[in-house]
């Protein structure tokens, strides 16, 4: 089990590895699509990679509802739960 | 009367060189680029041959790690020599509706798709990348010069096998020439020192086996050449109409000035003894370059080493130079890098261009019992090209029966 803290360090360097863009720039706040540019097949990386990271299972139909970072961070914190 | 055109910029990355000026000095000083394979997958696989020419610069030396992420091995290649081209043309302003792209490659994304099919059957669908499709295309070369240019008049991608770059080449004329673009960057590209076509080009016995001495195995023309040695790389050309150029006050290294591509129509794999396409390939470049036989002083050959390739070559020469081709400086570049398959016919073309602009032509190594029914002067030590109107010439041929010839002529 991950805190809240711990997956989002672990998403940022996940995004960093795919995208390049400082882990400092990856907050809870941030889009994506909107403020990180990220376009959908960098997401589909990024949630595949967070799947086998945190060893959860995110479905296709709920990527799209991961607007923000902390929409990620809040759906891996219940997955594990 | 054709638009004439022109050579601009230069771009390579090879196993003697990872740009055009280290290329081009290695080149002329003769060096083998091949080397034994370190890597496990060698005796993981029991692979027969156990060496390759590999690029003296790796990619990720030239690239940002998300930049190459994205990209084949062999668009990476691509990527670097385009670049370095496009720099080297000094083109700083371009009407992007008339910059196209003509980039090849023989096998395409190989080490992708097999990468691909190992994380499917190792860890199933969801690990395989959403970005597979796009990087094992033969088009993700061509597709990523282009969105790294702008380039908006065409991202082709001829496919011809060993003969794809110099097809490139073929393209690019015909582009310019036909008004649908102004500069076209040509260039090829390839990866595929993998496993499967090391096994593969063995299996057909096409590579040679001199484990033990792998700086000496590419030997065309040699007595005892006994296959071609896998090379990687890219090559790239930027292509400009005339007026283009000068009116942009360029420096102009040549002019290609004709281009052919013929088709044996005879076996898959073996060339046609009599070298027949190759020698209607090279009356029809020269005749498209409105080029006599005494024009010509330089030959980049097709040459990858292989006992049954190099001689039918040079009965196409005899045949379309007559007694003049006793007169021709013949290089075969394969012996320094290796056979850099859909990329080696751009690479020879930048040397082909650099032998005119220099007047001087590169090295062929290892030539030490020349095989008497190749009776071609082939230069082994340093050879200056005449002062003059001068022509020089670069063949590639693939798998296929595909031919193709380039004619290259100082201005």
């Amino acid at each position: 089990m991950a805190s809240n803290e711990e997956i989002l360090a672990g998403l940022a360097e996940i995004v960093n590895e795919e995208t390049g863009l400082a882990t400092d720039a990856v907050e809870l706040d941030k889009s994506f699509t909107e403020d990180l540019d990220i376009d959908s097949i960098s997401m589909m990386t990024i949630v595949v990679n967070a799947e086998e990271k945190f060893g959860v299972r995110i479905p296709d139909e709920e990527v799209k509802n991961l607007k923000t970072v902390g929409d990620a961070v809040n759906f891996i914190s219940n997955a594990q739960a | 009367m054709a638009r004439k055109v022109v050579i601009t910029g230069l771009g390579a990355t090879t196993p003697i060189g990872g740009d055009v000026p280290t290329m081009w000095k290695n080149a002329l000083k003769g060096v083998s680029g091949a080397h034994t394979l370190e890597d496990e997958w060698v005796a993981k696989y029991d692979l027969p041959v156990h060496f390759a020419a590999r690029c003296s610069t790796p990619a990720l030396e030239v690239l940002s790690r998300v930049e190459a992420k994205r990209m084949d091995p062999s668009t990476q290649f691509g990527v670097i020599a385009a670049r370095e081209a496009w720099a080297d043309s000094g083109i700083t302003e371009i009407d992007h509706d008339r910059l196209a792209v003509a980039f090849a490659t023989g096998i395409g994304g190989v080490w992708t798709l097999l990468d691909a099919w190992d994380t499917l059957r190792e860890k199933g669908p969801r690990r395989v990348l959403p970005m597979t499709v796009p990087m094992l295309m033969p088009n993700g070369v061509a597709a990523a010069v282009s969105l790294d240019l702008g380039a908006r008049a065409g991202a082709h991608t001829p496919v011809s096998a060993c003969a794809s770059g110099t097809e490139a080449m073929h393209l690019g004329l015909e582009l310019i020439r036909s008004g649908k673009a102004d500069v076209v960057v040509c260039g090829g590209a390839e990866a595929a020192i993998h496993p499967m076509p090391l096994a593969a080009f063995s299996s057909m016995q096409a590579l040679s086996r001199r484990n033990d001495d792998p700086e000496h195995a590419s030997r065309p023309y040699d007595r005892d050449r006994d296959g071609f040695v896998m090379g990687e790389g890219a090559g790239a050309l930027v292509l400009e109409a005339e007026e283009h150029a000068i009116a942009r006050g360029a420096r102009i290294y040549a002019e290609l000035a004709g281009t052919s591509v013929t088709a044996d129509a005879y076996h898959i794999t073996a060339p046609d003894p009599e070298g027949l396409g190759a020698t209607r390939a090279l009356k029809a470049a020269m005749f498209d370059g409105r080029i006599q036989a005494e024009d010509v002083v330089h030959v980049n050959a097709h040459a990858t080493s292989t006992p049954v390739g190099d001689k039918p070559e040079y009965t196409a020469l005899r045949a379309a130079l007559g007694a003049h081709v006793d007169n021709v400086a013949v290089s075969a570049t394969k012996s320094q890098m290796g056979h850099l398959l859909g990329a080696s016919g751009a690479v020879e073309a930048v040397l082909t261009v650099l032998a005119v602009y220099e007047r001087q032509a590169p090295l062929t190594i290892n030539l030490e019992n020349q095989d008497p029914e190749i009776p071609l002067d082939v230069v082994t030590s340093a050879r200056k090209l005449p002062a003059g109107d001068i022509v020089a010439l670069s063949n590639s041929f693939g798998f296929g029966g595909h031919n193709a010839v380039i004619a290259v002529r100082n201005v």
